[in-house]
């Protein structure tokens, strides 16, 4: 019987949701939380030794020495293969799954196997070293993600190819395999221009990357003439959160006046980010969106203006296309109230 | 670095990127106004790839 670790942050761990996300690496010596299905789905042919938890902000604050801490403790149970999350559209979990897997592969040279939404940070930042099982965004798809990371997982550990199917599962790696084809290149070009005039299913050879480059903009030339604004998305917004920001999947930027205001005081400003714990930006919303420390510089002459307001919106589990029409939005109104430079604080 | 920014400032820790809730006031103050003046300092250099400023 094959041995296998889970991977889990604290939240899928038991052990809490934000306020517990400080923890350091810990061992169950049993399958916990979506373990237990895990241990199901393997059923005879593998057992679930031990899972290993690490908290969410623990691992994305120091994830060298997470993940060699991790990996020290994987390694005294001498698995077969070790399962991490799934992790779905969890922007910390998502790159400490990715990160756990790829050194388990690299140091231990075991098997390893993760599952996350395609669009999770954790994909882009380590996909081409990753087995990693595309998942929906939320944890309401479990069921799915865990029958395929299991199947797949079991074959990784033989050295079994995959099936079609089952490499249509996994996120890209971007590996190119050669095999022998009846038609030439330009005969199979052809009829792939046919299918699309025709509007039948085609599959291209050669997916298109979906990198966007953005060139740097230039420095600004004098900081003490420059007009600065302040923008998060940290999910600041004035107490009481008058126009109903969303703690996740933010679908709207907002914009709030700081005119007159030297300190944001938790009197009159909070933060309702869904994915870091408040507690220390409520107190004070400085620590997230510091218009104390810009109004001193300002005061000191460093710069020239500040705008008074900012934009705020929640990064967590945003879409990439909204995202993207927010940043593209708030960049052109700043641009027409001539600002010259931005600070975005990100938590 | 994954979402392309191109001028990053590390900052202090998640829940709270400007602030150390276990200093005293005065003290979590002069950090933020650090990490602030390092953005400026970003803001005004020249740079052709996505860079971290960490001093």
């Amino acid at each position: 019987m094959k041995r296998v670790i889970h991977f889990l942050n604290q939240f899928f761990g038991q052990i809490g949701g934000e306020d517990h996300a400080g923890v350091g690496p810990q061992v169950r010596e049993q399958p916990v939380g979506p373990g237990l299905a895990l241990q199901a789905a393997l059923g005879e042919k593998a057992r679930v030794v031990a899972t290993v938890i690490c908290g969410d902000n623990y691992f994305a604050e120091q994830p060298e020495k997470a993940t060699s801490e991790i990996i020290d403790l994987i390694r005294g149970f001498s698995p077969d293969l070790v399962f991490a999350g799934p992790a779905f559209n969890a922007g910390r979990y998502g790159p400490s799954c990715a990160l756990v897997c790829k050194s388990v592969k690299e140091v231990l040279g075991v098997s390893a196997i993760t599952g996350m939404y395609p669009e999770n940070p954790g994909v882009e930042l380590y996909k081409k070293d990753l087995v990693c099982i595309k998942t929906g965004p939320s944890a309401a798809g479990m069921r799915g993600a865990i029958a395929s990371m299991t199947a797949i997982g079991l074959k990784l550990s033989e050295g079994e190819a995959l099936t079609a199917s089952e490499t249509e599962q996994i996120i890209p790696r971007g590996v190119r395999k050669n095999f022998h084809s009846e038609k030439t290149g330009a005969a199979r070009a052809i009829d792939m221009l046919l299918d699309k005039l025709a509007g039948r299913p085609y599959r291209t050879e050669l997916a298109m990357p979906v990198f966007e480059n953005v060139t740097p903009a230039q420095p600004i030339a004098d900081l003490s003439k420059a007009k600065i604004a302040l923008v998060t998305e940290g999910g600041i917004v004035p107490r009481g959160n008058p126009d109903r920001l969303e703690s996740s999947r933010a679908t709207k930027y907002l914009k709030y006046s700081i005119a007159g205001i030297d300190d944001l005081t938790a009197a009159e400003f909070q933060s309702v980010h869904g994915g870091y714990s408040n507690v220390y930006a409520n107190e004070d919303p400085d620590r997230v969106l510091p218009v104390d420390a810009l109004r001193e510089c300002l005061k000191a002459g460093e710069i020239g203006g500040m705008a008074e307001y900012f934009f705020t919106t929640t990064g967590n589990g945003t879409t990439l296309d909204n995202s993207r029409r927010f940043g593209g939005e708030i960049a052109r109104a700043l641009k027409a109230d001539n600002v010259d430079g931005v600070i975005l604080t990100s938590t | 670095m994954a979402i392309g920014a191109n001028r990053i400032v590390p900052a202090v820790g998640i829940p709270h990127p400007l602030g150390s809730p276990e200093m005293s006031k005065p003290a979590e103050k002069s950090i933020r106004l650090k990490l602030v003046r390092k953005a400026l300092r970003a803001l005004i250099t020249h740079i052709d790839k996505q860079t971290v400023f960490t001093d």
